[in-house]
């Protein structure tokens, strides 16, 4: 009752308040202008002044339109996101952390989050990618968990554009390059190239980490009297207000032309991560948090409101990398590698011999308080006063008007019966290799043998499988892990195409063998105040909750990216799914590939007449456009059951979802394990279809799986009490036997040597032309 | 016990997967033992794991190199003790000129990660005395600089000595050049010192002892060592 009421007395006091901190030299004078700039609407700006009881002073200005903004504030979904089920028994920590937390049994625990870098890499790909693998590094281990895996989920424009190679490659590069050093391997994502992402590519990186359950910490500054403490690299001038200008507004003068784009040191992040491990086994922390997007001004007020205290620092103690910065630039630096620590009171010598043993530096600025105020000092004299809970949580939320576009209409009614499609031999066997060169398509390994996938020594399926899987030391089972978002279906029709993206993850999933067990997602759209972006906002949204709720993986975190356009023109709507599964034995996983000669190959769900949104489409007819495929929850479900059943009683040698590019290009990727030996394939498809669509078309719910002759009954025997359609249909051939699908009027057939030169020389040839960054060059 | 000592540098991150790899084989203890350390203990091998030591910062290894415990790592290699440097060890025993030659960026100047195959070029070292000449070993590379090379001379030498343990080879043995990753002269993979106690190889042994992991062919490195350190005791 006392505390209550001691708080209130506070805010009552700083309501009535003087006239708040006194107006600091050098500070502009706030006008209309100045807070237009700032991001903030007039009316935003007098709930400003109401929580405050006066006008704020320009650092208080700074930090409302940080703490507001729509990466922080979450302005213009905030409402929306309330839809996902975040909810499940093996959930430890849903949404609104560092990271998500679920249960994984044997007293052990994941934290993975996704996170997205697309502004900062479609500017300075490498740096911006590097960055974004160490932001979403951070928020795992500031939860007491050790990072064991990355995945990334890259859109990108054509590859013949030159800007877009270089792009492409800067970004896998700085991945790369980060991860690398850091010491995580890669273990998957997905790569996707459409003229829908020219200029504005999409960068997500995903981090899974594992913790024992009782070294969970939160991001809490708990403890009244406690010590916050800033640690690691130096604060400096980078990124700042990077959560709240758009680039064009950037000032001219030399100070603030600096790129927005911070640059990553992963070496420093390599000992902060030990460190930070260190310093939470000793118990000498209560929480931590990664100084990200408008950096000590959010990890200090985010951490203050959860654990209902206040905190008073002093910027003046904070360790700077250049003179005379102002605690607006202290507040608002987006400076890499920095982290939030509130140290236990008497505990911080021994917080400081940590961080030296790791050559890191620790300042301490500032105390926990009881009175539910941020309180920010310059060398003892108050700048800026705000209460947290307004601060943090007061954010105005809107819910839009939505409605969907006529382009989106036309496009997906457009009349396709007038296309040409293959109908002989040759043509059918030329479409499908310009299918299997597609880059969407082809290899991936261009990417990944630039990731370090195999150390730490838990790898046990690697890039280019249906879903990464890493074992957990002293955990009898593995993990699994996969992203995925096709942009064109969600386009096409965002509610179906979401949830297309999330049954395609869970298959993804129970193609290694594991059950699905959780989401985190990462929403990349373009400016929500057009009515027909957040028409797609909503509708993905929506699809998201009802497959996740159907598939019983609750929502455990995420990240929204909005103001995805370039000159104009958003991206295609992108609900990155990133999804976790358990595997029961790490070492019983089904990889995707074909194991033996002879072997069965049963097709588990059925070819449908559907060719709108394919990849078909787009490569061969230069068309996004039709209804994406049609997608039943209800019947995925089912699909993941009679998997993980046939998982268990060992029936499968193989298995691999069916997606872009259809049948024949899934059958074609099971052929080549060996690339210099790619198996052969004898199928017969016996469906009423034209080749295109049974092909080519991206029906939903189709997984092909493998097994031993003598199996094929048991399997099909299970299909059928899954009520799963199912058939055999044929076998895996020798080394060096053609890939051969016949269909009932034409036959798709090619060679395994072309096979594997088209699929696996498609990337690596278009990279060899060079790479230009026009625009930087221009500009 | 066999005691082994792992070196974790500033920016090491293979020191928990040889640290692992050699817990896993029995009565052998590994030491992780940290680079501002000025001796070693009482250590029977130590090994330079890989990773980013100063981040690559200047040069793979060069800062390494001059950490307090390299001191006593050269005066234990002097002595004859066995030193395994793997991937960034191997460029770091380069920089402190235990072993000749450097590790230039690979030809293809990107970092490159896949399995490779090694064929066995010297089994009669305490390294690989569990393999046997001209057998292929499958393991993981990951590095950016892994293109070994030195002067003609010294290459010469070091066919000569045996100095030449492990070279990239195809499926079949043979040395093509699409079955050197970066460009290493000769193929060259892994070399060795005239004295035969130190040995230094750009691919992951310690990412290779596991059928869970895709393969053990690398644990022969490890087995082979404790193997030498053993009859050493007990002679």
């Amino acid at each position: 009752m006392s505390e209550r009421h001691g708080r209130r007395k506070v805010a009552t006091r700083s309501r009535s308040g003087a006239a708040g901190p006194r107006p600091r030299p050098g500070d502009p004078r706030l006008t209309p202008e100045l807070v237009a700039d700032h991001g903030l609407l007039p009316e935003e700006y007098e709930r400003i002044r109401e929580i405050l009881g006066r006008d704020p002073a320009y650092t208080e200005l700074g930090i409302f339109s940080a703490m507001w903004s729509e990466h922080c504030g979450y302005k213009n979904s905030r409402r929306l996101l309330r839809l996902l089920p975040t909810q499940a028994p093996w959930v430890i920590q849903g949404p609104g952390e560092n990271a998500g937390v679920i249960d994984i049994g044997e007293g052990f625990a994941l934290a993975f989050k996704i996170e997205s870098h697309n502004h900062p890499s479609a500017v300075e790909p490498y740096q911006g990618a590097a960055t974004g693998v160490g932001g979403i590094l951070r928020d795992v281990f500031t939860m007491g968990a050790r990072p064991i895996a990355i995945l990334d989920s890259l859109r990108f424009g054509d590859l013949d554009d030159p800007r877009v190679r270089y792009l492409f490659s800067g970004v896998v590069k700085g991945i790369g390059d980060y991860g690398n050093c850091v010491g995580i391997p890669n273990v998957g994502g997905e790569v996707y190239f459409d003229r829908g992402y020219v200029g504005n590519p999409v960068v997500n990186a995903m981090c899974i980490g594992v913790l024992k359950q009782d070294e969970l910490i939160r991001a809490e500054a708990a403890g009244v009297g406690n010590t916050v403490m800033a640690v690691g690299s130096r604060t400096g001038r980078d990124g700042i207000h990077g959560a709240t200008f758009a680039s064009a507004e950037l000032g001219e003068d030399s100070e603030h032309s600096r790129p927005q784009v911070q640059v990553g040191d992963p070496f420093t992040e390599k000992l902060l991560l030990e460190a930070t491990l260190e310093l939470i086994r000793g118990e000498h922390v209560v929480g931590i948090q990664d100084m990200g997007a408008a950096g000590l001004t959010s990890s200090a007020s985010e951490m203050a409101a959860r654990a209902g205290t206040g905190l008073d620092i002093d910027v003046a103690k904070v360790p700077v990398r250049e003179p005379a910065m102002s605690p607006y630039e202290i507040l608002l630096s987006e400076s890499q590698e920095r982290m939030l620590v509130i140290a236990r009171k008497g505990d911080e010598a021994k917080v400081r011999r940590i961080l030296e043993k790791w050559e890191l530096g620790a300042a301490e600025i500032g105390t926990v308080t009881d009175d539910a105020v941020f309180r920010v000092r310059e060398n003892g004299v108050v700048v800026a006063e705000i209460p947290v809970l307004p601060l943090v949580k007061g954010c105005p939320t809107y819910e839009r008007e939505g409605f969907e576009s006529e382009e989106v209409l036309r496009a997906r009614a457009a009349d396709l019966s007038g296309l040409e499609h293959p109908e002989t031999d040759g043509e059918v066997a030329d479409a499908f290799l310009a299918l299997l060169g597609s880059p969407t398509i082809a290899s991936k390994g261009w990417v990944y043998e630039q990731y370090d996938s195999t150390v730490r020594t838990g790898t046990v399926i690697g890039p280019g499988g249906d879903a990464g899987v890493f074992r957990i030391r002293g955990h009898p089972g593995a993990v699994a892990a996969t992203t995925d978002c096709n942009g064109r279906y969600v386009y096409l029709h965002p509610r179906r195409g979401t949830m297309i993206a999330a049954a395609e993850a869970a298959r993804n999933l129970v193609c290694v063998g594991a059950l699905p067990v959780a989401v985190t997602n990462n929403l990349n759209f373009g400016n929500p105040l057009k009515p027909e972006i957040y028409y797609q906002f909503r509708e993905a949204v929506i699809g998201l909750a009802e497959a996740c709720r159907i598939f019983e993986t609750p929502v455990t975190g995420g990240n929204v990216s909005f103001y995805n356009e370039y000159e104009g023109r958003a991206i295609y709507p992108t609900p990155v799914i990133g999804m976790v599964g358990l595997v029961e034995r790490a070492d019983h996983v089904v990889r995707h590939t074909f194991a033996s000669p002879g072997d069965a190959i049963v097709l588990l769900g059925e070819n449908r007449d559907e060719l709108g949104g394919s990849e078909y489409l787009y490569r061969l007819h230069a068309q996004v456009a039709g209804e994406p495929p049609a997608v039943d929850l209800m019947g995925e479900r089912e699909l993941q059951r009679l998997m993980l059943a046939l998982v268990r009683e060992r029936l499968l040698l193989s298995a691999h979802d069916c997606s872009e590019g259809g049948l024949a290009v899934c059958l074609a990727e099971s052929a080549m394990y060996d690339p210099e030996a790619p198996l052969g394939v004898e199928v017969t498809l016996n469906d009423p279809l034209p080749p295109a669509p049974l092909l080519f078309g991206e029906s939903q719910g189709r997984i092909a799986v493998s097994c031993a002759p003598e199996d094929a009954q048991r399997v099909l025997g299970r299909a059928e009490r899954y009520g799963v359609p199912a058939r055999r249909i044929g076998s895996v051939g020798p080394p060096g036997a053609p890939f051969r699908i016949r269909t009932h009027t034409a036959i798709l057939e090619v060679n395994g040597e072309t096979l594997a030169r088209v699929y696996y020389g498609a990337t690596p040839g278009l990279m060899q032309r060079p790479a230009v960054a026009a625009a930087a060059a221009g500009g | 016990m066999t005691r082994v000592a792992v070196i974790t540098f500033p920016g090491s991150n293979c020191d928990y997967d040889c640290y692992k790899a050699l817990q896993a084989i029995p009565g052998v203890e590994p030491v992780f033992l940290w680079h501002r350390e000025t001796a070693l203990g009482d250590m029977d091998a130590v090994i330079l794991p890989g990773g980013f030591s100063y981040g690559d910062y200047l040069r793979p290894g060069a800062i390494a190199r001059m950490s307090p415990l390299m001191a006593a790592v050269e005066r234990f290699a002097a002595d004859g003790g066995p030193v395994l440097g793997i991937c960034n060890g191997f460029q770091i025993l380069c920089e402190a000129g235990l072993l000749p030659g450097a590790l230039l960026r690979n030809r293809t100047m990107r970092f490159i990660s896949r399995p490779v195959i090694l064929r066995v070029e010297n089994a009669d070292t305490l390294f690989t005395s569990d393999y046997a000449n001209g057998q292929l070993l499958r393991m993981p590379i990951a590095h950016a600089d892994g293109n070994y090379h030195a002067d003609g001379a010294t290459l010469d030498r070091l066919e000569a000595e045996g100095g030449v343990v492990f070279r990239y080879a195809d499926r079949h043995g043979q040395l093509t050049d699409a079955a050197n990753p970066n460009g290493a002269a000769r193929h060259i993979a892994g070399i060795m010192n005239s004295a035969g106690n130190v040995l230094g190889m750009m691919p992951h042994p310690e990412r290779a002892v596991e059928p869970v992991l895709g393969s053990s062919d690398g644990l022969g490195v490890f087995t082979s060592l404790i193997r030498h350190l053993r009859g050493a005791t007990v002679a």
